[in-house]
Formats: structure tokens, C-alpha cells, sequence
């Protein structure tokens, strides 16, 4: 009989309490292909920060999280066929690591309710939260960080770049071609001369490109590479002994697998970045106990503190601290995909909470709101030193030129919206 | 001289030296379709796993150790020695051997007498498990790869062409090492075809497999022998390509510089692979020069494709290809 009692009293606590799902978090992985080299940390770095949520916190907000990892070996068709079969689990919000991924993704999220967030990549106009509701992509773009890149070469130059020559030499891809709009405009603005050098895919033979470069002589080569395109440039660029200072990477094109294939001569490449690297954050510390210790680790541990990772982890961080909100606004620890976009818009990221979760200073302070979803679109530039094997932060998180920026964000989306029938919201 | 026509002078021999390097890659090719008529779809992957078996070599990684650890539980990584590079480079080699026995044993010992597509979708499959496989084996992260030789410009030239044209020509190190290898390769395997036992009777099987079956010839020890002369090949190629870029699996991507190559010079013909190589190498460079700046650049791996195509209507067995005439 007080077996009876007590299981019935249990089983109607349980009946009382409210039932937690999981809270789900898809991840494109590309662990394969030609990107594997990228993909694998930034995989490790998202996988083992959730990891750790679990095992230190029993997930966000009492919830467990779930990991759904899919493998795109950053191809397109595999990333749609990723998100079709993992959307009806409760995702939350897709990180598709990949242009050409978010941009099909675009339609089909914004028609599902579901949250996107390109961070550092994917389409630029998508800041504009009027026309994109869906999409995130803060706390920095291409376009933002071609500006921050220019307005680094502006602290070099002491304020001016008249008579400068920059050359861009990008991915021959949507991706590659992204900044330059931005570029022409700044080319533009502050006269220097812009010279653009497409690299064909995969990028592996870029004898002629360096040999124009290696003629004309630019002032400075700005790079929009991914893959074997970066470590043949960086290669090529010594060859001609090109000033390595004077080469500057955007962030998918300043990791140490870019730089280490050509060993010393890569000394003083630089990488435009939106957030810190290295491993001195304490959250590596509870990364260590809670995760690596008890073997629980995505892959062999051997990327902890690199470029990568270091952004997996903060794209992980953006993305608790958003549920964080989420589940403030919504009043319940169990958010659905609507509760997540509100979250997101509602994001605040300060000094005070980077230092709280043990990544203090790991990128600069900022807000989303309904009609900024692009963030502030700082970026910095980092310095890989050779003999010490890491990178160092050379500037601080620099303004963009968003009177530039803006308006061409303003006519691409609007031009967007038209297509497709979309009226402004936020009003 | 008019300071284009020294640029162009300047282009001209990195085109010369580019194609020496896509020639490189064809050559395995060859080897292959030459002596079984198959296309080996898998030749760009065994220049990676044969870049990538160097580097785990003479750097003394265990292999499989992620796998091995991951299972057992146990931190093993490096054997502890660090092998000077011709020792490395012999290593790899026996392992590129057994790889061809292995080939040999468990996949085409099975398909003899099949139609040419069968024996390619099984190369394409052969692809696709040494991708993995050798990412099982050493790991997938980048891998930089130093068995020593030289990069960078060479000043000899540089100076030289100074004091000619008042222009320093750019010529890297590493070609003119990739040119002098190609060439020493090139007369080996055509002295090896010619001169010796084991290559005649390759020729005889490449002419007529089941002639050089009925005089005594042994077509497992010749197609072991073809692949492992088709992995040396690899191995070369993953050794120049891999220095430049580091070794990662965009080395397998390089097959694509490989086959526009072959369209021109011939499937069946080592000469042929050189030529072939040379004038892609220069014509895509000088496309480039010429032509790209007004049409927006990046026309290289367009007029490769576009130059082998040509040749394909006008002359389809290529440059020094055998034309093929089958009776009905």
C-alpha cells in the first residue's frame, strides 16, 4: 500500500511539472571535402561548448541540449537536404557555415519560422532585420569587414590612401565577390586604386595572378580566399617576397592552417578578425574539466585555442545567450523556433556577461534589434607571428564606414523584398 | 623591348613550367590507361594519399592513432623518430606497392574482360575509400611537407634577365626542381618501356592482354607493377604540388589539371603527357596575360577545357594518342 502511495505520488508530481524537450541546435558540419581543414574545428569547437553546457549546467535554463550535427562536406544540395531533414525536430536556429547554403536557405527559413544565423558570412544584406526577419548575421559581414580592412590601412597610412594601390585577389565565387562593392565605393572615397584578381576554384595554381601582382606592385593585397586558395597565396606572395605586413587576409583566410603550410615566411601575414583567438579565456578551463577530462571531447582535443574553434565557441556563446533571452522573454525554459527569432532580435552582448561566461573580451560589445540584425560590424586585424606559432590581436575593433555600407545594405534588400513580395516590418 | 612583350616573355616560361607540373599528374594516368585501358578516376586521391603517407612517415605518426586511441582509450600519436626524407620517400613507395597488390587483389584481379565503364565506376569507388581511408590513416588536418627542396625565386635568373631586359624574371625554385624530375622521370619510364623485360611485357599486354597471356606473361604481376609505377608517379606529384600548397585534400583536386592535359597529348602516350602538359600550361597562362584583363580574369581552367575540347573535334585520340579503329 506505501508502494502504491508513493508511486502515485511521484507519478502525479511528474504530471505536475512541466516536461522539458530538448532544446535542439542543428550544426552543418563539413568534416569532409576540400574545407575538412576549417570544418572539423569549427565543429569541435560548437559540439564541445554545448557538451559542456550539459555536463556543467544540465543545459540552458534547466533544458538539455541537443546537438544535431549533419555533414555537408560544405556542399549546397547537402545542406538543403541537411535542413530539410532536421527541421521538424525543434530546431532552433541553423548555422550553415556556408554562402551558398544560406543563401537557399533564405526562403525556405523565413517560410518555416525558423531562425538562420550567418555569422561572418552568407548574404550581407540580411543586417537589414526590416526585410530579413529570419536572418542574423552579427556581430560582423563581409562588407563591414572589408571596411574595417580599409580603415586599418587608414591608421597605416596616417588617415589617407590617395595614390595607394590596393589589390583585392579573391575566390572567383559569389563568396569572393562579395566585398566588392564595398571596395570600389572606398576606392572611391579615399582614391586609392583598386585592382581585382579573381582566383579560380580550387585555387591550388595562382602563378598568373601572383605574377600580375608581382608587375604591378600594389601597396597592399587584400585576400578573400577559403581553402588551398589561402595557403598557395600566402606561399606565392613569399615567393615574390611580397611584404608580408601588407597582406591582408579577411577571417576566412587568417587560421593557422593558412599560414602553417609555408612555415617562417609566413611571418607577419595579416587576418582581419571579429573575435579574439588564443586559448587564455577561463571558459577552457571548464572546456578541460567538464568536457575533455571525461573523454567527451568532439575530436582528439588538438584544436582547443585555435582560430576556428575560438569562433565555434563564440558562435556557440551568441547562441546560449540568446536562448538565455529567449527563455527571459518567453517565460518558460522550453522557447519554440518563434521564441528563439525573438530572442535573437532582443540579443545584448556585454563586457559583463563575455567575462561571466569565461570568454571576457572575445569580441566587442553589442545589441540586435528588430532592424539590426548585422550587429555592429566591427572587425580587427590580428598578426601571425611565426617563431611563437599564434596570432596577435595589431588593432582594436574598428568602426565601419556604414555610411557607405548602409545604403548599399538598404538597396540589396530592398531589391530582395520587391522580388519576393516582402513588406517592411519593425514599423 | 616594349614592356609587355617581356612580360609576356616572363608569363611564356611560368606557362612552360606549370604545364610541367599538370604533366606530372597526367603521367600516372597514362601509365594506367596504357597498360589495362582503364581510367583511373583515383589517381588524384593516390597523389594524396601518397603526400599524406610521406609526411606521416618521416614524421613518425602512428597510424590510425585517432582511431586507436578513440577505442582503447590510449594517448598514442608518434613513434618518436623523425626519418630524413629519401628514407621517407622509399617507405612510401613500398607502401604505394603494396596498395597496388592490394588494388590488384581485391578489385581488378575480379574484373578482368569487364567493359571499360565498370573498370572506371570501380576506380571512381577506389576514390572515394582512399579519401577516407587515408584520412583514417593520417588524419585529416593540413600537413606541411619539407623533404628539402628549394622555393622561392631564383636570383641566378632574376639577374640575369636584369641585365638583359631591365626586368628580373620570376621563376620559382621549386619548377625548375619539378621540370628537372619530370624530365628524369619521363626518360626512365620510356627506357624502363623499352629496354627491359618487365617492360616489354607491359607494352605486350597494353598492345594485347590476352596475346601477352598466351607467350607466359603474368597480367596480375604487370597491373601490380603498372600501379605501382602509377603510385611513384602520384607520389612525385603529391611531393611537388604538396610543397606548395601543403598536403589536404585539395591535393586529389589536382586530377582536374590532368585531364585537359590528356584530351591533347593522348590517354596512351608518355610523350604525349608532356606535350600535352606544355602547351596547356603555356596557352591558359598566356590566355590569361592577353585576354583576361578584358574579360574579367580567371580564364585559366576555362581555356584548358576549352583548347582540349577543340582537339577532341579535330583530332580525338590527341596529339600522340593511338587512333583507335574497331570493325563492326
Amino acid at each position: 500500500m506505501k508502494f502504491k502511495l508513493l508511486a502515485a505520488a511521484v507519478s502525479s508530481i511528474a504530471l505536475a511539472s512541466p516536461v522539458f524537450a530538448d532544446l535542439v541546435l542543428p550544426w552543418m558540419s563539413y568534416r569532409t571535402g576540400p574545407y575538412a581543414v576549417a570544418g572539423i574545428p569549427l565543429a569541435d569547437g560548437y559540439a564541445d561548448y554545448l557538451t559542456m553546457l550539459n555536463e556543467r549546467d544540465g543545459g540552458i535554463g534547466g533544458v538539455p541540449v541537443r546537438l544535431l550535427e549533419c555533414e555537408t562536406g560544405y556542399n549546397t544540395e547537402k545542406g538543403v537536404e541537411c535542413y530539410e531533414s532536421t527541421k521538424a525536430e525543434g530546431s532552433l536556429v541553423y548555422h550553415p557555415l556556408s554562402t551558398g547554403i544560406t543563401y537557399q536557405l533564405i526562403p525556405k527559413v523565413t517560410a518555416d519560422g525558423i531562425a538562420l544565423h550567418s555569422m561572418g558570412y552568407g548574404r550581407t544584406s540580411a543586417a537589414n532585420g526590416k526585410i530579413f526577419s529570419n536572418i542574423f548575421n552579427y556581430p560582423a559581414n563581409y562588407w563591414t569587414a572589408a571596411s574595417a580592412g580599409v580603415n586599418y590601412l587608414l591608421n597605416e597610412n596616417s588617415g589617407s590612401l590617395e595614390g595607394k594601390h590596393i589589390a583585392l585577389l579573391y575566390h572567383n565565387s559569389a563568396y569572393g565577390k562579395e566585398p566588392i562593392r564595398t571596395l570600389e565605393g572606398l576606392s572611391e572615397k579615399h582614391g586609392f586604386e583598386l585592382t581585382l584578381i579573381p582566383v579560380d576554384h580550387p585555387g591550388q595554381e595562382q602563378k598568373s595572378q601572383w605574377l600580375q601582382i608581382r608587375r604591378e606592385r600594389p601597396d597592399y593585397v587584400i585576400m578573400w580566399g577559403f581553402g588551398v586558395m589561402n595557403q598557395v597565396a600566402i606561399q606565392e606572395a613569399a615567393n615574390i617576397r611580397f611584404p608580408m605586413e601588407n597582406f591582408i587576409g579577411n577571417w576566412w583566410a587568417g587560421a593557422e592552417h593558412d599560414v602553417i603550410p609555408a612555415g617562417d615566411v609566413a611571418n607577419g601575414y595579416k587576418s582581419l578578425v571579429m573575435n579574439d583567438t588564443g586559448s587564455e579565456f577561463s571558459i577552457y578551463d571548464d572546456i578541460q574539466k567538464y568536457v575533455v577530462a571525461s573523454g567527451k571531447a568532439a575530436g582528439a582535443g588538438d584544436n582547443l585555442g585555435t582560430v576556428m574553434y575560438n569562433r565555434s565557441l563564440y558562435m556557440a556563446f551568441l547562441t546560449h545567450m540568446a536562448i538565455l533571452k529567449a527563455q527571459e522573454l518567453a517565460g518558460t525554459s522550453d522557447i519554440s523556433q518563434a521564441e528563439m527569432i525573438k530572442g535573437m532580435e532582443a540579443l545584448e552582448i556585454t563586457d559583463a556577461m563575455m567575462a561571466e561566461y569565461g570568454l571576457a573580451n572575445i569580441g566587442p560589445a553589442f545589441s540586435v534589434s528588430c532592424e539590426n540584425h548585422g550587429g555592429p560590424g566591427l572587425g580587427a586585424v590580428s598578426q601571425w607571428d611565426a617563431s611563437a606559432g599564434k596570432w596577435n590581436l595589431v588593432s582594436d575593433y574598428l568602426v565601419a564606414d556604414m555610411d557607405l555600407i548602409n545604403p548599399l545594405i538598404q538597396a540589396d534588400s530592398l531589391a530582395f523584398a520587391q522580388e519576393n513580395n516582402i513588406t517592411e516590418r519593425c514599423n | 623591348m616594349p614592356e609587355q612583350v617581356v612580360f609576356g616573355m616572363e608569363v611564356f616560361l611560368n606557362g612552360l613550367m606549370a604545364g610541367v607540373l599538370y604533366a606530372l599528374v597526367a603521367l600516372g594516368f597514362v601509365l594506367i590507361y596504357k597498360a589495362s585501358g582503364i581510367f583511373n578516376y583515383a589517381q588524384g586521391v593516390m597523389a594524396l594519399f601518397s603526400a599524406m603517407t610521406l609526411v606521416g612517415v618521416m614524421n613518425g605518426q602512428v597510424p590510425f592513432s585517432h582511431l586507436i586511441n578513440a577505442i582503447f582509450g590510449t594517448e598514442i600519436h608518434h613513434f618518436g623518430w623523425h626519418l630524413p626524407a629519401l628514407a621517407g620517400i622509399l617507405l612510401t613507395m613500398g607502401i604505394m606497392v603494396i596498395l597496388a597488390w592490394l588494388v590488384q587483389k581485391v578489385i581488378f584481379k575480379h574484373l578482368v574482360n569487364q567493359a571499360p565503364i565498370i573498370l572506371f565506376m570501380a576506380t571512381i569507388g577506389l576514390a572515394y575509400f582512399m579519401e577516407g581511408f587515408g584520412d583514417l590513416m593520417w588524419g585529416g588536418e593540413i600537413k606541411k611537407l619539407d623533404v628539402g627542396i628549394p622555393q622561392g625565386i631564383n636570383l641566378w635568373i632574376d639577374e640575369t634577365t636584369f641585365n638583359i631586359f631591365d626586368y628580373g624574371f620570376f621563376i620559382d625554385n621549386l619548377d625548375i626542381f619539378a621540370t628537372v624530375v619530370a624530365i628524369f622521370l619521363v626518360f626512365a619510364l620510356v627506357a624502363f618501356a623499352q629496354y627491359t623485360k618487365q617492360g616489354r611485357a607491359m607494352r605486350a599486354v597494353a598492345d594485347d592482354h590476352q596475346a601477352a597471356l598466351s607467350v607466359g606473361v603474368s597480367l596480375n604481376f604487370i597491373w601490380v607493377m603498372v600501379w605501382s609505377l602509377a603510385g611513384f608517379v602520384a607520389l612525385i606529384a603529391g611531393i611537388m604540388w604538396g610543397t606548395k600548397s601543403g598536403v589536404q585534400f585539395s591535393l586529389s583536386l589536382i586530377a582536374l589539371k590532368a585531364l585537359p592535359v590528356l584530351m591533347l597529348g593522348g590517354f596512351t602516350s608518355i610523350p604525349g603527357a608532356i606535350v600535352g602538359g606544355l602547351i596547356i600550361g603555356v596557352g591558359e597562362k598566356m590566355f590569361e596575360f592577353l585576354v583576361g584583363p578584358l574579360i574579367g580574369g580567371a580564364t585559366e581552367n576555362w581555356f584548358a577545357y576549352v583548347l582540349a575540347l577543340l582537339f577532341l573535334v579535330f583530332r580525338p585520340q590527341g596529339l600522340f594518342g593511338e587512333k583507335i579503329i574497331e570493325r563492326v
